[in-house]
């Protein structure tokens, strides 16, 4: 491996790493922010960087960080340190290093150099990410077992029997996403659905995506099925005995289960880095266009944004008493030399032909923003769903589990099957 | 760099093993051969063959393991329990076996020459040529294999009846 | 440089342990991991004779290993359960009624 391919190899994956471990606080903060605006209340919205910025309740996370990472660390006597150690950082390392096969954006060249934008390029993609999440039983296991404790052994118990159901459940549901794009590689899947809306395989394979999605939840102990977390019977199941840093280990540990989960969801069944009709060929073509039309749109969007914080401003000056009123100000100022600046770069832009690796660039963070923004929208489902249904009893589960979605996702490959063979 | 990796791999994967053999709780010994088997993902992955290393995590060290792990869970032993019970003469036994073994490797490198390596094809262990050559070279053992994972499951749903 | 010696040595390793394991140790669960080790052991063989032959037949192979592997686990612990159930006990010196 040359060194310009270890340096880029290196650099893909701390970039990687510190998305994925940046999201989390963004996580946190919407799914509080969104759980507020469910239950129709304002949600957390107290606390101040320099007393100036509450940026609606985002420096909330770090306040938490800084909580968790200070608090006490204890453990029980009898406990087994070994295990209780162990423990999240099984949880957080399966979590992140799923990561490394997912790809951002399509792979594009540059003067004869080809940039992969994924960590390593399997050829059993999807399948290493299975693996990998069959690796975060033993987190709960050894949470459970380690912490000697009844409540935690109890919801050990429940959440790995649970995992392990609804882990058969979804690699079921996505074999007939194989049989349709004739790889296990996510760059493949993703190719194979093109840009025409009909193509892409929410439409080519929607019994699949419902068995996905369903057993993702089961995956990530999110409620519906978050009966081993859940507060009002179980203390805190399996993660009773542990305090500061390893509680916020499995929080990050399931945050990133949440994001990854959303990532595959876009890439094996929304197109990916597919804008609809709007093929990567003709973004490279027209990419001076396409750039003047995003700088308008963002030129017009900053200066609508800095119009309402100003009018704000005006509106609320003075409500609190000290600097926490010019919070609108500071960022009305922000956003108008933002729009001032989008505008400046259309003119800029216009009539300059730019040369070719600009292009390249430019579509590359043009399809990892579509990608970003799907996924978005699928944690936010995540978030709604949760604070939306009751949770699944222990026995209800189970049936689910066992009795509806494996003798679903055994069909949907059937049906496939003898789609695929009457249709060629 | 492959030196480094497979020296790396097969030094945890023996120790692993060993510390395996030697456990007095078996819930240690199974954690202890979940990394013997992640290890042995590794030698796999060196081996040309990333797909079966895959595939070895995924029901070896993610499923098979587990159910150990239920299992040790619901055998619940107690402290005093948890001296190791070797056989008499234990380890005279095991030092004996290991004696021949390691003759056993003495001669093996002795005695007989390196193979030369053929050079490997583009798609080598491939999945969708061992697919391939699953459903027509090797159909008769693939249907066996069916058929004896369903014997399987309704033998280990019979054992685990409390009454019949 | 790696040759198939060192693979097959380590194989062999492997196997003498998981051998060892299964002789010396009473515990049944402990003796079903030996087994597990060994079948291991099996599989790095195959595969380094199917890439220093060039044919992915041994893969094919390992594949079957695997899920025979698999099987046998669920049964040999569905047998221990069983054993656990009737004596309380999971060490095989313990189950002799049928002896002298």
């Amino acid at each position: 491996m040359t060194s310009l391919g270890l340096l880029l190899s290196v650099l893909k994956v701390v970039v990687v790493m510190m998305m994925l471990l940046k999201l989390v606080p963004l996580l946190i903060w919407i799914e509080r922010k969104g759980a507020a605006f469910i239950q129709d209340r304002r949600g957390p919205n107290r606390a101040t960087a320099f007393g100036i910025i509450r940026l609606g309740g985002i420096v909330h996370s770090i306040a938490d960080a800084i909580k968790l990472i200070t608090k006490t660390d204890f453990s029980s006597e009898h406990a087994n340190k070994a295990l209780v150690i162990l423990a999240p950082i099984i949880a957080v390392f399966v979590a992140i290093s799923v990561s490394a096969v997912i790809p951002f954006a399509e792979a594009f060249t540059i003067n004869g150099v080809s940039f992969q934008l994924q960590i390593s390029d399997l050829n059993a993609g999807l399948i290493y990410i299975f693996a990998l999440s069959s690796l975060s039983i033993y987190a709960l296991l050894l949470a459970g077992w380690g912490s000697n404790s009844k409540f935690s052994l109890l919801g050990a118990v429940r959440a790995s029997s649970q995992m392990v159901s609804y882990e058969i459940a979804l690699g079921l549901s996505v074999v007939p996403l194989f049989m349709l794009s004739e790889s296990f590689r996510i760059n493949d899947i993703v190719a194979s659905q093109g840009v025409s809306l009909l193509s892409w395989n929410i439409v080519r394979a929607p019994l699949a995506f419902i068995l996905f999605f369903t057993a993702l939840f089961a995956e990530a102990n999110r409620t519906p099925f978050d009966l081993p977390e859940g507060e009002a019977e179980l203390t805190a199941g399996f993660h009773t005995e542990y305090s500061s840093m390893r509680f916020a280990l499995f929080f990050l540990g399931e945050y990133t289960h949440i994001i990854v989960g959303s990532l595959l969801v876009t890439m094996l069944f929304f197109g990916g880095w597919n804008i609809p009709y709007v093929s990567s060929e003709y973004l490279h073509h027209n990419i001076e266009h396409v750039l003047r039309l995003l700088s308008i749109g963002g030129a017009v969007f900053a200066a609508l944004g800095a119009a309402g914080l100003f009018n704000r401003f005006v509106k609320r000056r003075g409500f609190w008493g000290d600097l926490r009123d010019y919070e609108s100000f500071l960022f009305a100022v922000i956003l108008a030399g933002l729009a001032a600046g989008l505008a400046a770069a259309v003119f800029a832009l216009t009539g300059a032909t730019l040369p070719e690796w600009v292009g390249s660039i430019a579509v590359f963070l043009l399809q990892m923003i579509v990608v970003l923004t799907k996924t978005l929208f699928f944690i936010w489902t995540f978030i709604w769903v949760r604070w939306t249904l009751p949770r699944f009893r222990y026995d209800q589960l189970m049936k689910l589990g066992w009795k509806v979605m494996i003798p679903l996702g055994i069909l949907n490959i059937f049906v496939t099957g003898v789609v695929l063979l009457l249709t060629h | 760099m492959e030196s480094i990796l497979f020296y790396i791999f097969s030094g945890v994967s023996i120790i692993s093993s060993l510390l395996l053999i030697t456990r007095a709780n078996p819930l240690m010994s199974a954690l202890w051969l979940v990394v013997a088997l992640a290890a042995t993902a590794g030698i796999f992955a060196l081996l040309s063959a990333p797909f079966l290393a895959v595939i070895q995590v995924l029901v070896y060290a993610g499923a098979i393991m587990v159910l150990f792990l239920f299992v040790i869970m619901l055998i619940q032993l107690g402290p005093q329990q948890l001296k190791p019970r070797f056989i008499r003469f234990g380890k005279i036994f095991g030092a004996a076996l290991g004696i021949y073994f390691l003759l056993l490797i003495g001669f093996s490198l002795t005695s007989s020459t390196t193979m030369p390596a053929v050079a490997l094809s583009e798609t080598f262990g491939d999945p969708g040529v061992l697919g391939e050559l699953l459903m027509t070279k090797y159909l008769v053992p693939f249907e066996v294999i069916s058929v004896m994972l369903l014997v399987a499951v309704v033998g280990t749903v019979v054992l685990g009846k409390k009454k019949f | 440089m790696i040759t198939l010696h060192h693979y097959l040595i380590l194989s062999l390793a492997l196997f003498v342990l998981g051998a060892i394991g299964v002789v010396i140790r009473r515990n049944v669960l402990i003796m079903f991991m030996s087994v597990e080790l060994m079948l291991n052991a099996v599989n790095i063989v195959l595969l380094a004779f199917s890439k220093w032959n060039g044919r992915d037949d041994g893969h094919v192979m390992v594949l079957f290993v695997l899920a025979i592997a698999a099987a046998e686990a669920a049964v040999g612990l569905g047998i221990v359960i069983a054993m656990y159930r009737n004596k309380q006990t999971v060490y095989s010196d313990d189950m002799k009624v049928l002896k002298g």
